[in-house]
């Protein structure tokens, strides 16, 4: 997957996408096109998104839930927020029912990807994409789009975990990094504390979208101003 | 699909008031909240801004300002604010802030009146709230408080309590007790009832109190077997039902009443006590009067009255409309006189003859401010003989004019005050000295004495003062001559606005940049609105009751009488807040404002009350001035 390093070229790489894909609900969404680089975070519009896995590698295992909510800098909305339960092409390993507590009942009955992919996809269009730890999110529906429709996707990102180790990384004096002393846990969970942020219930798709919404808007007032741009961001 | 946000909903559902509610209906708000962060230290309500959401903190915690900044409140987890500010008029009555780094669900308004509707737990939930009567005020359309908006009638709880004149007084005071009303109204069943129902009052013919009891019979030793017609007061002072508290207030400080009998259509309904309106106001410039009122030297007077200040800006920050204010400065400025008066006739002992002291100008129209001059005068008895009692009544005059300078009244650059032998004048000289003013108006004589066109006795024997006012409102309407005078005095100040209607500002000098909004505004719209009273024969003193006579009386073009109304309300309201801003930033208050500090919707809205002012006064050249001309 070719994620770009150039961020100035994701609104062309936008319009390349849309030429060349072959999904009717694909080429919607690259041509509701992308938030301009320069677009201050006051006015940018984000949605958090989270999936919960059957397993950590994107080659063997699927997702099998998905929560998203649309939200910017002052709110997050939940009436517009989203939740499926889906049934993943590969099975549930048992270690995974505990993590995020979805049983083989529940996923028998649940639909494929592909039937709520264009309400997904319509959910995103047009909005930063937020996550808390991008080594999830981007690979997995890279790689569940390949599976079904023989094309992956690609987007821009924040990732509200990078940002947080850059912050907490920056907080060390030069000496201690010298010493490579350990910057605090950046988990999801343990990040929002250091905000005042509530404990949430973790590996729950729409909870920890919330989570993650929330965790931007606190680190957006504490550690950047309204008009950072969002380059300076995304990844 | 349903999405079921399980954090929200497990957090409402364990806080109230949405604990009450079924859990579908927590489900939907929790579906439909928005979330939002604020920083500690970060505004999150700001004052007069407009307000759609109800506010759950959700962590941290908020504090709550009353527009002045005084903390009102401190709510954390679970707590809730912006109520107040959705059942009023949707604008942040109360700004917020956050205290800690906070994170809040926000209701959004519809669902929130849907549920006040729909669940009976949840809307008493916000009418139990401490702010007070809140539901109530949403059909109050107030964005006035209680004291404002609240009539007689609402303090009404109980039936009217009675009893016939020829009942003994023991049983009075048993009915007294098994009622337990502190005051019973007496009628007469002899008494004629009235074939216009208009004009039935009951056949009440007297008043009694607790205190009658204690000061009429028990320190008298009286037969209680005697009909509580001996002892009960006749003269009474009563109050209409649709009355404001705070006129009833004001009556019963005036008049030093402890019952006040309310009448719908003259017929008596119930009795309001003191007590009643106490439990109403809110703060104390009622309890600031009666402190006045146990000062016992001069000194301590002064000392007392230094937190007048305060008590002004109290009441403006609690939003009492300009009459409220001018007149509850004027109760405590005729107070503070009242109790000079006494602490002189102490010192001095019983005056020689009997008299009457008077306010003169803005007091006695109840439109006293903070920054005020004395105007006063003395009416004394027609018995008076200079050579005899003068001396006593120039050390009296020289007495309160001395303590109230004092107590914060700046001494009459014009000298209009009963330290000058002028303005000590008998009886019929004061009928005399008016019946001239009226019958040989000299423009420039009025300029100086049209102050004694508002006049209100204070102290003493108050029919004299009544009597001069009477006199005025009989003579000066058929006098043309006069009204043209006064017309003419009322001209002599004009608004501050340029040709092309923008504000005409001090060029130089210490206002500079600034506008005198009483000598620009509020003085020239009191001058006229005096003429226009006078010109038909109202014996009101307040500007705002004589434009309702004025109204009555069709003397304007429709419309122009709310205009002026208006227009005098929303000068009186800026010159009354600037003064209470000087105060709060420690300064001394004055009548200067600087327009570039009003914003541009106070500065619109100004410029179109002077133009109002300014019409008007066009108006008042050609109707009373013509007129003159051609008699």
């Amino acid at each position: 997957m070719a994620i770009q390093g150039d961020i100035l070229s994701w609104p062309n790489r936008f319009a390349h996408l849309a030429r060349q894909s072959n999904d009717e609900r694909l080429r919607a969404f690259y041509n509701a096109g992308v938030q301009l680089p320069d677009t201050p975070v006051s006015e940018a519009r984000f949605v958090a998104l989270d999936f919960e896995t059957t397993g950590l590698n994107h080659e063997t295992d699927d997702i099998v839930s998905v929560g998203l909510v649309p939200f910017d800098a002052r709110r997050a909305y939940c009436r517009d927020a989203k939740h499926w339960i889906l049934k993943p092409a590969t099975p549930l390993h048992e270690e995974s029912v505990v993590v995020h507590q979805i049983t083989h009942s529940q996923v028998r009955e649940a639909p494929d990807l592909d039937t709520i992919l264009a309400e997904l996809l319509a959910s995103l269009a047009g909005r930063v994409i937020v996550v808390h730890y991008r080594h999830i999110e981007r690979p997995f529906f890279n790689q569940a789009l390949m599976q079904r429709l023989g094309e992956g996707i690609e987007f821009p990102l924040i990732d509200t975990m990078a940002l947080e180790h850059r912050i907490e990384t920056n907080r060390l004096t030069w000496w201690q990094q010298i010493k490579r002393q350990p910057i605090p846990s950046i988990r999801l969970a343990d990040s929002r504390k250091r905000y005042g942020l509530p404990y949430y219930i973790a590996h729950h798709a729409l909870s920890d979208a919330l989570a993650t919404a929330e965790l931007l808007q606190a680190q957006l007032q504490h550690h950047y101003t309204s008009q950072t741009e969002l380059k300076a961001l995304w990844m | 699909m349903q999405i079921e946000h399980f954090e929200i909903m497990q957090f409402l559902s364990a806080h109230p008031p949405f604990n009450e509610l079924p859990d579908s209906a927590v489900q939907q708000l929790a579906s439909e909240v928005e979330v939002g962060y604020y920083r500690a230290g970060s505004e999150i309500l700001h004052y007069g801004e407009s307000i759609s959401n109800l506010y759950v903190v959700r962590a941290g915690s908020v504090e709550v300002y009353r527009r002045n900044g005084e903390l009102y409140n401190r709510i954390s987890e679970g707590g809730l604010f912006g109520q107040r500010g959705l059942l009023t008029n949707r604008k942040v009555r109360f700004p917020v802030m956050a205290l800690e780094d906070t994170l809040v669900y926000c209701i959004p308004v519809g669902l929130f009146e849907a549920f006040c509707d729909e669940h009976e737990a949840f809307a008493d939930f916000f009418e139990a709230d401490d702010s007070g009567g809140l539901i109530q005020a949403v059909s109050d359309q107030a964005d006035n408080n209680d004291l404002t908006t609240a009539k007689v009638k609402t303090l009404l709880l109980r039936e009217l309590v009675s009893v016939e004149l020829t009942r003994s007084i023991r049983d009075a005071a048993k009915l007294m007790t098994e009622e337990q009303v502190s005051a019973l109204l007496i009628y007469d069943p002899s008494k004629p009832v009235s074939d216009d129902p208009e004009d039935d009052d009951g056949q009440i013919v007297g008043i009694l109190s607790d205190k009658d009891l204690r000061i009429k019979v028990v320190a008298e030793d009286l037969d209680t077997n005697q009909p509580v017609a001996t002892i009960m007061t006749r003269e009474l002072t009563i109050v209409d039902s649709n009355a404001y508290v705070f006129e009833a207030m004001m009556m019963m400080l005036r008049d030093n009443l402890h019952h006040l009998p309310v009448v719908h259509k003259r017929r008596p309904i119930g009795v309001i006590a003191l007590s009643d309106i106490l439990r109403y106001e809110s703060q104390s410039s009622l309890l600031f009067v009666k402190g006045i009122m146990e000062q016992q030297s001069v000194e301590d007077l002064a000392h007392y009255a230094q937190s007048l200040a305060s008590v002004f800006v109290r009441l403006v920050n609690e939003d009492a409309n300009s009459h409220m204010v001018g007149t509850a400065m004027s109760v405590i400025g005729r107070a503070i006189k009242q109790r000079l008066l006494e602490l002189a006739e102490d010192e001095l002992g019983a005056p020689p003859v009997p008299y009457c002291f008077i306010a003169l100008g803005s007091m006695a129209r109840d439109e006293q401010l903070i920054v005020t001059d004395q105007d006063n005068a003395l009416i004394l008895d027609d018995t008076f003989e200079s050579d005899k009692h003068d001396s006593y009544f120039s050390a009296l005059a020289k007495f309160v004019c001395d303590g109230l300078a004092q107590c914060g009244y700046k001494l009459c650059d014009g000298g209009i005050m009963a330290t000058n032998p002028q303005w000590r004048l008998r009886a019929c000289e004061w009928q005399a000295q008016f019946e001239d003013w009226m019958d040989n108006p000299k423009p420039e004589a009025l300029l100086h004495s049209s102050i004694f066109f508002d006049l209100d006795g204070v102290y003493g024997h108050t029919q004299l003062a009544s009597r001069l006012s009477e006199l005025v409102a009989k003579k000066a309407k058929i006098a043309p001559r006069f009204l043209a005078a006064m017309a003419n005095n009322a001209l002599r100040r004009t608004p501050p606005l340029g040709f092309f209607k923008d504000f005409v500002l001090e060029q130089d000098g210490e206002h500079k940049h600034s506008l005198n909004i009483k000598r620009r505004g509020t003085a020239p719209l009191s001058d006229l609105v005096r003429v226009h009273a006078l010109a038909i024969g109202s014996r009101k003193q307040n500007s705002f009751e004589r434009l309702e006579d004025i109204k009555e009386a069709q003397l304007l073009p429709p419309g122009k009488v709310e205009d002026l109304e208006a227009a005098l309300e929303y000068i009186a309201t800026i010159r009354i807040r600037h003064q209470a801003r000087k105060i709060e930033q420690g300064k001394h208050p004055d009548n200067n404002i600087l327009p570039k500090r009003l914003s541009e919707f106070e500065q619109r809205n100004l410029k179109e009350a002077f133009a109002v002012l300014d019409k008007a006064q066009s108006y008042l050249k050609i109707r009373y001035q013509n007129k003159a001309i051609l008699k």
